[in-house]
């Protein structure tokens, strides 16, 4: 017992009896589960424990933070009646578009940023972190940090591209399905069964086989498995909006299908659509990275998060942490455009809850 | 019990009819092949004479028809053809790796489904409370991750720097059932993490959909105690989504299995796979393939039978 743990219980005990005293449910509840979770992780882990868990808690506050503060920043910044919704966004999705902001930053500013270039060896393979290489050097001697901040640009690119490609490919095709109905409509719909019965990852195996792994097929290939998911959500919610009378009105005025479907039908679905892109890119996204972890994605010596992992996983074995940030990035990302959507979603439509 | 028997009925033929697409599918995709597996085989070197000598040897001058026939009919009785790089026999190679890749899935399977169910329903129950809102973000992230990110983490808390569990799982035949598991943990924790998140988010959807539902209200109001209202009437309507949420699940446990057997080096059908890929050996890719969407359209066809046997309307038509 020193002085530490005897602070830190003192705090965390005398916090949670000032929330319980002063009503305030959440926050008692918040703090007292964390000196219950703290007693058992103190036993098992000892001091050291409680200091990761007290740098998790600041680390999380400062967050929380951090997303209060952009969230104040983007609702002075933006027009009224984007604003007005913005106010109602939870800090979760304030973080988001935080991350997303900060992830754009560096992809369009890579050059910029990194202090090296990204195929670039300047030292030893594995060199440690010094004043000129923030992260150290990866397995042939590039900067670390530099190859992070590429792999912004690259791997989220690519799996931009492919998600656009699968998100057109998929809405055209749904808007279509539902405007033209009849043999069209059967035939993509069976279509898009039979690419969704098989899963994923092992059709782009299959695929890449054959074909060989250039960025062309990589694209193709997620264009084909993702757009099915696209074509359907589309298909159901265009079907919906169809039936409508303006829609038969403009039939019967004679406008045309490209008509129908650029002013009618998708203005009356597009909030579906926007959470639909961004829950389709996390799926890209972790389906390219899983592809360049396997060896199969961008090839070297371009930056990738996805092969940065798989090169440096040795580092692992010596209880590094460096292999892991590119790993840590790619989860980043996919949480922060998880919670922005999770909350358009929550706004939209029909997943308000009880 | 007519009317349900017909829906079974036709629902198992809905599958056998995907199966067969997709074995169409597998075959005919590698026939797209610029040239065609021998020359892919032997490169661009190869005389026209060596070509033409391994296109007999692999029937390749018999027409694609004929050729899917005799694969599919080869697979049915398990004999997929011989690999082209080691020339071992493909199902000698597969066989063991499939039980192994079964093992795993079945162990994180164990873990994962009564844990996420029971936590999904609890959750559902808690809804819009802290609690709800603290399990909603951290299963968001575990989902957000990338199995070798979680796979990696593990490794290096659990077997680099604290030395519980191996950080290899290497197998061999005469390890103890006990030390079968210990060696596999790690690998199937990774698996349990991401599958449990998916497994309690849909189940708590499913539940809150059902406790939205009318007649749920009208027990409420007439006084039903909420265990009662749970178990007499939430239950027998949930089972349902349950099963398929599980099911769903199992399926997604296929392809996470893949990524999560080359992290941990683990002797399964899917390192086999990824293999097979990077060095172009077209058997094994095919027959993996075919057995993986097998598995996963299997697994979608239980969902989908096992919702109809248990729901209640089906079961007693009036």
């Amino acid at each position: 017992m020193n002085s530490f743990v005897i602070g830190y219980y003192a705090l965390l005990i005398g916090a949670s009896c000032l929330a319980a005293y002063f009503k305030q449910r959440q926050i008692f509840l918040l703090i007292f589960s964390l000196t219950l979770v703290s007693f058992v992780t103190g036993i098992v882990g000892g001091a050291p424990a409680l200091r990761s868990i007290t740098i998790a808690a600041g680390l999380l506050a400062l967050a929380a933070g951090v997303s209060y503060a952009f969230r104040e920043f983007l609702i002075i910044i933006a027009p009224d009646g984007v604003a007005k919704e913005l106010r109602t966004a939870p800090l979760t999705a304030a973080f988001g578009m935080f991350v997303i902001f900060t992830y754009a930053i560096a992809g369009i500013f890579a050059p910029v940023i990194a202090p090296f270039g990204e195929a670039e060896v300047i030292s030893s393979a594995f060199a440690p972190a010094d004043e000129n290489m923030l992260l150290g050097a990866d397995q042939l001697g590039r900067d670390m940090f530099s190859r992070i901040i590429y792999g912004a640009r690259n791997t989220v690119g690519l799996a931009l591209v492919a998600t656009s490609l699968a998100f057109i490919a998929g809405a055209l095709a749904g808007l279509l399905a539902a405007t033209k109905g009849g043999w069209f409509d059967q035939f993509m719909g069976r279509l898009a069964d039979v690419i969704m019965s098989i899963p994923s990852l092992i059709f782009a195996l299959l695929i890449l086989s054959i074909f060989g792994t250039s960025l062309f097929v990589i694209v193709i290939v997620v264009a084909l498995i993702y757009s099915p998911r696209v074509f359907r959500l589309t298909r159901a919610v265009a079907g919906n909006v169809v039936v409508m009378d303006y829609i038969e009105a403009a039939k019967l005025r004679g406008e045309g299908t490209w008509y129908l479907i650029r002013k009618e039908i998708l203005p009356n679905s597009t909030a579906p659509l926007v959470a639909e892109f961004g829950l389709e890119f996390c799926f890209v996204f972790l389906l390219i990275a899983g592809l360049s972890f396997l060896g199969l994605g961008i090839q070297p010596p371009t930056a990738d998060w996805g092969s940065m992992v798989r090169e440096n996983a040795t580092l692992i074995s010596f209880g590094e942490l460096t292999p892991l940030i590119p790993a840590a990035a790619i989860a980043l990302l996919t949480v922060a455009v998880n919670f922005v959507v999770d909350w358009m979603l929550f706004r939209s439509s029909g997943l308000k809850e009880v | 019990m007519g009317d349900i028997l017909q829906l079974v009925l036709k629902r198992l033929g809905l599958g056998v009819v995907t199966l067969l697409v997709i074995s169409i599918l597998i075959f005919f995709a590698v026939e797209l092949l610029p040239g065609d597996i021998a020359q892919a085989v032997l490169g661009q070197a190869a005389t026209p004479e060596t070509v033409a000598a391994l296109r007999e040897k692999m029937g390749l001058d018999q027409p694609a028809i004929l050729r899917y026939f005799q694969w599919l009919g080869g697979a049915l009785t398990g004999d997929f053809g011989v690999s082209l790089i080691s020339g071992e026999r493909v199902t000698e190679a597969i066989s063991g790796r499939f039980i192994n890749t079964l093992f795993l899935a079945c162990y994180a399977a164990v873990i994962a489904v009564p844990i996420s169910i029971i936590l999904g329903v609890i959750v559902a129950l808690l809804r819009n409370t802290l609690f709800d809102r603290v399990a909603n973000v951290v299963t968001l992230t575990s989902i957000s991750s990338p199995e070798f990110f979680l796979g990696y983490i593990l490794i290096l808390y659990l077997a680099v720097k604290t030395n519980y569990f191996p950080a290899i799982a290497s197998l061999s035949t005469d390890m103890s059932f006990g030390e079968l598991l210990h060696r596999t943990f790690l690998p199937a924790l990774t698996l349990v993490l991401v599958v449990t998140a998916h497994m309690m988010r849909m189940t708590r959807a499913a539940i809150i959909n059902l406790l939205a539902s009318p007649y749920i209200e009208m027990a409420r109001l007439k006084g039903v105690p909420p265990w009662k209202v749970i178990v007499k009437h939430a239950l027998p309507n949930a089972w349902a989504p349950i099963i398929n949420v599980v099911a769903l699940n199992l399926a997604y446990l296929i392809t996470g299995v893949v990524l999560v057997e080359v992290v941990f080096v683990y002797p399964g059908i899917g390192q086999l796979l990824v293999d097979a890929v990077s060095k172009r050996d077209f058997p094994i890719v095919q027959a993996c393939c075919l057995i993986f969407a097998a598995t996963f359209i299997l697994l979608n066809l239980a969902a989908d039978v096992g919702s109809i046997l248990t729901n209640p309307r089906l079961r007693h038509p009036k």
